[in-house]
């Protein structure tokens, strides 16, 4: 997967979770949870959906990879192969 | 028209969905109503025939008024709300209602479907199976709106209650606004029309609605609160285990393990469990925990997840993710925004450390939960760091007192720390 594959991805599973979400508008340093206003039952929401798409198991312990946009783009790039 | 929380005096019919003549089973959902907090799906009580629809869409009624009239061999009608009692005001004695049996959902080659997603379905030509399910197999309504052909058009599309107030004040017909909301819905700025000259502030309902409860709670409920901090280090690492090599759709989180404490632990001390009624305490006929959902865009609702003490961890994460993510839709069903016999508030996600919260009547307790906290305890005659959680308890002096209370609590806090009992 592509740098902006993996950005449109996450644009599209963010925007089912938190609709209106525009990636363009939100600090991709910051941790999504904060500048998306997402709670645990979000972010693993956010995982199953990246999961469905992937097929990548995100276990629990990764979590912390994938704390902000930027992360999120690194892990998906990286674990997609 | 059902009450759908202690809140309510009044709902909107939005639409019927059957027609006098329509045979309907119990469970079956015949109605869109809307409350100022979110438009609900009733379900009927009654089997039979649809003899007559009393109430046109687009009037407002109070609880308790019938709404058609089913002919079950009985002059039962659609749904009781608890009728007010003469000569008071409208606080409302809740009717310990029988629970509505399921949707009859049926299977279609391995999917769930609610009788409203088929006759979705059946209406806009949609082959169930080209409709990719959840992984759960059920297939929603959205997802039959989407694959259904580009001719043809939701025949109900979603409008938030708050545009539609604003439609209605500015008499403007809503079915002509283009929606921008979730799923083409229609939400307040999509409304045209100029604030008025002289500045007025709008109301929002859902505040109003979420005011009143509180007010009231607080005008009549003499509160008293406990609070408990909790050594969490062996549930956070059992649970790490269980999760471990699941999937994320069957990871369980800690706020299901949290519910399940209070749901096993009003079975056992069941004073706090069930309403006060006409200065007494009536138990509850089961345990069924409202969780308290923030919505966002701001407001609250309290979906039901009854009999909770029956599930298993599992069960109740699913029960959980279920109801939140039809809550934030919009979704949730008449049966689930009532007959709560305790409540649930969580913002251990807000770095908030203990929540006290504000009893929904005429329910007795109200539990709460922080968010975990790093903090020195002593293990094995050692100062280590770990992680702990703070419960909390406000309760109804007039149904308890502090040793119940107490008693309560401290269960609850032992059920946390035990996650043998809780996974």
């Amino acid at each position: 997967m592509t740098s902006d594959e993996a950005r449109q991805l996450l644009g599209e599973v963010l925007g089912r979770i938190a609709p209106g979400t525009d990636l363009d508008e939100i600090d991709p340093t910051e941790p999504l949870s904060d500048e998306l206003d997402l709670d645990s039952m979000d972010l693993l929401s956010m995982l199953g959906l990246l999961h469905e798409r992937t097929g990548l198991e995100f276990p629990e312990t990764d979590a912390p990879k994938l704390r902000t946009l930027d992360d999120a783009v690194e892990y998906l790039v990286l674990r997609s192969g | 028209m059902p009450s759908l929380g202690a809140d309510m005096d009044e709902g909107t019919l939005v639409s019927w969905l059957v027609a006098v003549g329509d045979r309907v089973t119990r469970g079956d959902i015949v109605a869109v109503v809307q409350t100022e907090k979110s438009d609900i799906e009733v379900e009927v009580f009654e089997t039979g025939q649809v003899a007559e629809l009393l109430v046109e869409p687009g009037t407002t009624v109070e609880v308790g008024t019938p709404l058609a009239r089913i002919d079950s061999g009985s002059t039962a009608t659609t749904s009781r709300g608890p009728e007010p009692t003469p000569g008071s005001q409208s606080e409302a004695r809740p009717v310990p209602r029988p629970v509505p049996a399921a949707s009859p959902a049926r299977r279609h080659a391995g999917r769930v479907l609610s009788p409203l997603v088929r006759r979705d379905a059946r209406r806009l030509g949609v082959d169930l199976g080209r409709v990719r399910p959840a992984p759960d197999g059920t297939i929603h309504r959205d997802d039959i709106a989407a694959a259904a052909m580009p001719a043809a058009r939701p025949t109900r599309r979603r409008v938030s209650p708050y545009a539609r107030r604003l439609a209605t004040e500015r008499n403007i017909d809503v079915s002509t606004v283009p929606g921008t909301g979730p799923s083409s819905a229609v939400v307040a700025r999509d409304v045209p029309g100029a604030a008025p000259a002289a500045a007025k502030r709008t109301v929002d309902p859902m505040r109003t609605a979420i005011a009143r409860t509180m007010e009231r709670s607080n005008r009549e409920i003499p509160h008293y609160y406990l609070s408990h901090t909790v050594d969490m280090a062996a549930t956070v690492e059992a649970l790490a285990a269980h999760n471990d090599g699941r999937s994320p759709r069957d990871r369980v989180l800690l706020a299901a393990l949290e519910l399940r404490a209070v749901a096993l632990a009003a079975r056992k001390v069941d004073e706090m469990n069930g309403s006060w009624v006409d200065g007494t305490f009536v138990p509850g006929d089961g345990v069924h925990v409202a969780t308290i959902v923030a919505l966002r865009g701001g407001g609250l609702l309290a979906p039901v997840i009854r009999d909770a003490d029956r599930l298993d961890a599992d069960e109740t994460m699913r029960s959980l993710g279920d109801v939140v993510e039809r809550a934030r839709r919009g979704a949730l069903r008449s049966s689930e925004l009532s007959g709560a016999t305790i409540t649930v508030t969580n913002l251990g996600e807000d770095g908030v450390e203990a929540i006290f919260g504000v009893i929904h009547p005429p329910q007795v307790a109200i539990v709460g939960f922080g968010g975990l906290v790093e903090r020195p305890v002593v293990a094995q005659g050692r100062i280590v760091a770990h992680p702990t959680l703070t419960v909390t308890l406000a309760a109804d002096h007039r149904a308890t007192d502090g040793r119940i209370g107490g008693r309560f609590l401290a269960r609850v806090a032992a059920l946390l720390r035990s996650p043998e009992r809780l996974l």
